[in-house]
């Protein structure tokens, strides 16, 4: 046993699987303590939040400010309103006047802004340059002026009667501490469309959707192992009848077998559980199959005939000479069944015919929502992507893991 | 004197294993063979025959690496070329080798002539298939192979056919030197002799000029080979013809094994059989003095930490103890009295 | 005890084991394949039987109808004189404490994961000693290794793969010392293991037949070893016996063609090998 502890944690393969796998549980596990609350909690208004640092423009009004003054400032905020069509504009202008733009970057914004100060005149007329196209210059410069010149904001309230009066000024080197305002909230995955916090709903779902691979895993094996020992130690009628079931649930495409299960039991009743059972109750049939024809052959060795000669009962004789011998064979269809089962919540969950949609979240339900609030064509990727990629680290790894474990227990395998 | 064919001096080879560690399975073997003899490898299954047949070859793959020695072909030197070479000029032509189970490498979609093509062209690409194949009917003939197992595919043969064919097909480019390791254990006793026979009269007919076999069935050996050598955890033990290996072993280990003969002849049923007690040593970690010290029942204080160097005590046997060879006798002949006196009663 | 090997002769002993056209079927779909024909044989109690064939004749399908792990398509086999009855599993654990059995490959023999001591145990169990004192117990394994040449002491606590092929075929008879059936089947106990740990094993089985009175019924395919170890010898060549008899005869007076090809084709020390037979 230690022996083969040390030869499954010396496959590189395992040791990657098991590290990426037992890091996605420990953030289930841990994150949660520092970021508790309800997952599904909406605390946005509107859809699909940026990722970043948010806080309240309110209290940073009333924040106290300290006074800062931070190099290219100016160049930074004016940066921040450029849009690149304006830059490309810049530079066709700046061109169109004989300008050497050479060299010029357009997202260099104090050089670009230094050359437009220097030779932006509106009475000029650049050959061939529409009045509509010119008047466009002169708003442009309109408004980046404004920019510049507006060094005061005044904060008014109304009073009383109801007239507007002077609270404060804020002015360009006024700056307020984070940590003084009263509430800062960092989305580091954004909000999705209903509002919610994507990272710590993405935490919860990981977890929900292990939870949802594991119970189908477990069943499949189950039932898969059960059957399979039956079949293949057995032999004779009750191998017949066995078979005669695995290759029904064989040739009916299992996917369509779990739609039309998940679509028959209806959406009020289909919770995370319910879903995995579902899952498990159709995908133990490779299990069973494997697992016969491993026993098939273990059925003639000696040691097995040894102790039917020792008077064992047929219980006694698959539990300690059978069993042992495909254990480390049913520890990795187990893996893979866990992960195929997380695949097939996802799946599921993507036609709509998932767990219902108060609970909890899963994996599979957070790409259903991303998709139905068309994330993926207005480029809000973090609705989805992060969701995607768990996906794959879960799977990923817990593929490397069987890789890992068959190289240890497959001896045609071993280098 | 004749050529000598076959030239090895103090090769060592090793294994790595999964954790790392060094297993020398061949340890300063050292022989020569001349044109037109045998050589049989017997000892116990660990011992290192059948590393040292891979060894001999000159094409080393994982876990297997070549530490140290010379192999001589036919006075050229195939250790330390590199693999790519060794596998062209030097495997089929040079050298071949016979695994036990070489019956199963035929590929059962193509037939058997294909597999003869593949040989030939592996070594000259611009080889006609035609006169390919009657090359290969020639040489079929000529080993009393029937010519219609060309045309077959390797299921459609039985196993000692398969067998046969397999020689015949790696020795198709007239080897130097064949390597047979067990190529007649898994066959019943009729196809092992056919095997046999067709081993010898390729060395009559000249198609391999030299052979070394290697069998734990010692009466197999005797009738085979022209000589016996002795392995044990590693390293040569004894040589000596086949006749004087099996009538008059000096080493106590040789003598051990021939005294674990059993034929169907008169006299078997006559002497008790004699086990020799214990293990083969752990060739991770050997013995410093004589590997065999701690299961030889002559073993000496000084046997357990002198290293023990092969000794030649008479033309063409050697051996490696660190009795004199007139003391093992001696004691031997006090052994055969003891045993002989109750049967005269 | 004497370098010679004892000889007996058994021609009037009690029949241990009987068989009257025992015959195996097998068959894939519409073909037939007759592993076993009506064969008919007389085990002797105390007697050393080998079953000499090649691959593929009937030998280990023989011996698993001997052991009742198979059933016979045709034919009956008769146990100390009696017509043998294993219709139930009651009945089959009766019949297998007069017959066991020592199988050919030590390494696939044992389950791994059984420490030595369960084997052992199990054995003692078996023969109904399960409330012994546990002393009591470790002195019969004690025995029953020492009789193999074992130390119990460094066997407890190990597993089975710990051990070298030939420890773990003398465990193996370690455990038919302490079952003491009437019947031992040893189904080629000596094929994998090293020519130099053959002879113990061998040893071991002669001292099974002497001092317990064991009928020994010793399958190969090695002529040589059972003409070494047998009183008498069957002769199998496809599902049949072709010549039976005491040793001497059958080996160095064959009668059947079959018997006298095979000792021809095997290699031999003293007569030279005759090649040009084949």
């Amino acid at each position: 046993m230690k022996n083969t502890l040390r030869q499954v944690f010396h496959s590189s393969k395992f040791v990657v699987g098991f590290v990426i796998f037992v890091a996605i549980l420990l953030t289930m596990f841990i994150y949660p303590l520092f970021n508790p609350g309800n997952p599904l909690e909406m605390i946005g208004v509107g859809t699909f939040a940026r990722p970043g640092t948010y806080f309240s423009l309110y209290d940073a009004v009333k924040t106290p400010t300290e006074t800062l003054r931070l190099a290219n400032a100016d160049d930074k905020r004016l940066g921040k309103q450029l849009s690149d069509e304006d830059r490309v504009a810049i530079v066709a202008w700046l061109s169109a006047v004989n300008v050497n733009v050479e060299g010029l970057d357009i997202n260099d914004t104090e050089a670009l802004l230094e050359q437009w100060r220097a030779n932006y005149d509106p009475s000029v007329k650049p050959k061939g340059m529409t009045q509509a196209k010119r008047n466009y210059y002169k708003r442009l410069d309109a408004a980046l002026k404004e920019v510049d010149a507006a060094d005061t904001l005044i904060i008014a309230d109304k009073n009383e009667e109801g007239q507007l009066e002077q609270q404060g000024t804020i002015t360009k080197t006024d700056y307020v501490n984070v940590g003084q305002v009263a509430n800062v909230k960092t989305l580091p995955l954004g909000t999705d469309n209903f509002g919610r916090d994507v990272l710590k709903e993405l935490v919860s779902a990981a977890g929900t959707s292990i939870v949802i691979g594991l119970l189908a895993g477990l069943v499949a094996t189950l039932i898969g192992l059960t059957l399979g020992l039956l079949s293949g130690y057995v032999g004779g009628i009750c191998d017949d009848i066995i078979m005669f079931f695995t290759n029904i649930f064989t040739v009916i495409p299992g996917f369509v077998l779990l739609i039309l299960i998940s679509y028959s039991i209806g959406q009020e009743q289909r919770g995370a559980a319910v879903v995995a059972l579902v899952i498990g109750l159709t995908s133990w049939t490779w299990t069973c199959r494997s697992v016969r024809s491993q026993v098939i052959s273990l059925r003639n060795r000696d040691h097995v005939n040894l102790s039917k000669l020792s008077g064992h009962s047929l219980v006694r004789i698959i539990l300690t000479d059978i069993l042992p011998y495909i254990a480390s064979y049913v520890v990795m269809a187990f893996i893979l069944q866990v992960s195929s089962g997380i695949l097939a919540e996802a799946q599921l969950s993507l036609l709509g015919l998932g767990p219902k949609t108060t609970e909890v979240p899963t994996l599979g339900l957070m790409m259903n929502w991303a998709m139905l609030y068309s994330a993926h064509t207005n480029g809000s990727w973090w609705a989805y992507f992060p969701v995607i990629l768990t996906i794959t680290l879960i799977s990923f790894s817990l593929n490397l893991m069987n890789t890992g474990l068959d190289q240890v227990f497959n001896p045609t395998l071993r280098d | 004197m004749s050529k000598t064919m076959l030239e090895v001096n103090g090769l060592t080879t090793k294994y790595v294993t999964r954790f790392r560690e060094d297993v020398y399975a061949v340890d300063h073997v050292s022989l020569k063979i001349e044109q037109g003899k045998s050589l049989g490898i017997a000892g116990e299954s660990g011992c290192g025959k059948s590393t040292l047949a891979l060894s001999l070859m000159g094409y080393y793959f994982p876990p297997l690496h070549y530490m140290s020695g010379d192999i001589i072909i036919d006075g050229r030197n195939i250790s330390g070329m590199n693999p790519d070479d060794v596998r062209k000029n030097v495997l089929g032509t040079e050298i071949a080798y016979i695994p036990q189970a070489a019956m199963n490498a035929l590929n059962p979609t193509r037939k058997i002539y294909k597999f003869i093509e593949d040989v030939v062209q592996a070594h000259n690409p611009k080889a006609n298939k035609k006169d390919i194949y009657e090359m290969a009917r020639h040489r079929f003939t000529e080993l009393g192979l029937p010519l219609e197992a060309l045309d077959k595919y390797a299921v459609e043969l039985s196993g000692g056919m398969k067998q046969r064919v397999v020689i015949a097909i790696s020795t198709i480019l007239k080897p130097k030197v064949l390597i047979a390791d067990e190529p007649s254990s898994a066959l019943d006793v009729t196809s092992q002799k056919m095997v046999i026979k067709m081993l010898r009269d390729m060395m009559e007919k000249g198609f391999i000029q030299a052979m070394i076999f290697i069998t734990h069935e010692l009466p197999l050996l005797y009738n085979v080979t022209d000589d016996i050598m002795v392995m044990y955890a590693g390293q040569i033990v004894e040589r000596g013809t086949a006749k004087q290996m099996v009538f008059d072993p000096v080493h106590p280990y040789s003598r051990g094994l021939m005294n674990s003969i059993l034929v169907p002849e008169e006299g078997t049923r006559d002497v008790k059989l004699k086990a020799i007690p214990g293990t083969p040593p752990n060739l991770k970690k050997p013995p410093a003095g004589c590997r065999f010290a701690e299961r030889c029942p002559y073993a000496r204080p000084a046997c357990t930490y002198n290293q023990m160097p092969i000794l030649e005590f008479a033309p063409g046997r050697t051996y490696r103890c660190g009795l004199s060879v007139d003391e093992l006798r001696e004691i031997y002949r006090r052994e055969d009295e003891a045993k002989g006196g109750p049967h005269d009663e | 005890m004497s370098d010679k090997v004892i000889r007996k002769d058994f021609s009037n002993a009690k029949s241990c084991l009987r068989g009257v056209g025992v015959t195996r079927y097998f068959h894939t779909g519409k073909i037939t394949t007759k592993a076993v024909d009506h064969v008919d044989f007389d085990f002797h109690e105390g007697e050393l039987v080998s079953i000499v064939g090649e691959s593929g004749s009937g030998k280990t399908t023989l011996s698993k109808m001997l052991l009742g792990l198979l059933k016979e398509t045709d034919g009956q086999i008769f146990f100390q004189g009696k017509p043998r009855d294993i219709s139930s599993h009651a009945k089959l654990k009766e019949y297998w404490s007069g017959i066991q059995a020592i199988f050919q490959d030590p390494f696939s023999s044992f389950n791994t994961f059984n420490k030595i001591d369960t084997v052992l145990l199990d054995c003692i169990n078996m023969r109904g000693g399960k409330n012994l004192p546990n002393e009591k117990k470790v002195d019969m394994m004690t025995e029953a290794c020492s009789f193999v040449n074992l130390k119990y002491a460094e066997l407890t606590n190990k597993y089975p793969f710990e051990l070298s092929g030939g420890q773990m075929q003398r465990l193996m008879i370690a455990r038919i010392f302490l079952l003491k059936p009437k019947i031992l089947l040893a189904d080629e106990p000596t094929s994998m293991i090293d020519a130099c740990s053959r002879a113990t094993i061998l040893d071991m089985l002669l001292q099974l037949r002497d001092e317990v009175g064991m009928t020994v019924i010793f399958i190969t395919h090695d002529i040589g070893l059972a003409y070494y170890i047998s009183d008498s010898i069957y002769i199998m060549e496809h599902g049949k016996f072709v010549e039976s008899g005491p040793a001497d005869e059958v080996i160095l007076n064959p009668k059947a063609p079959y018997t006298r090809r095979l000792i021809s084709d095997v290699p031999k020390i003293h007569e030279p090998w005759d090649l040009s037979t084949v």
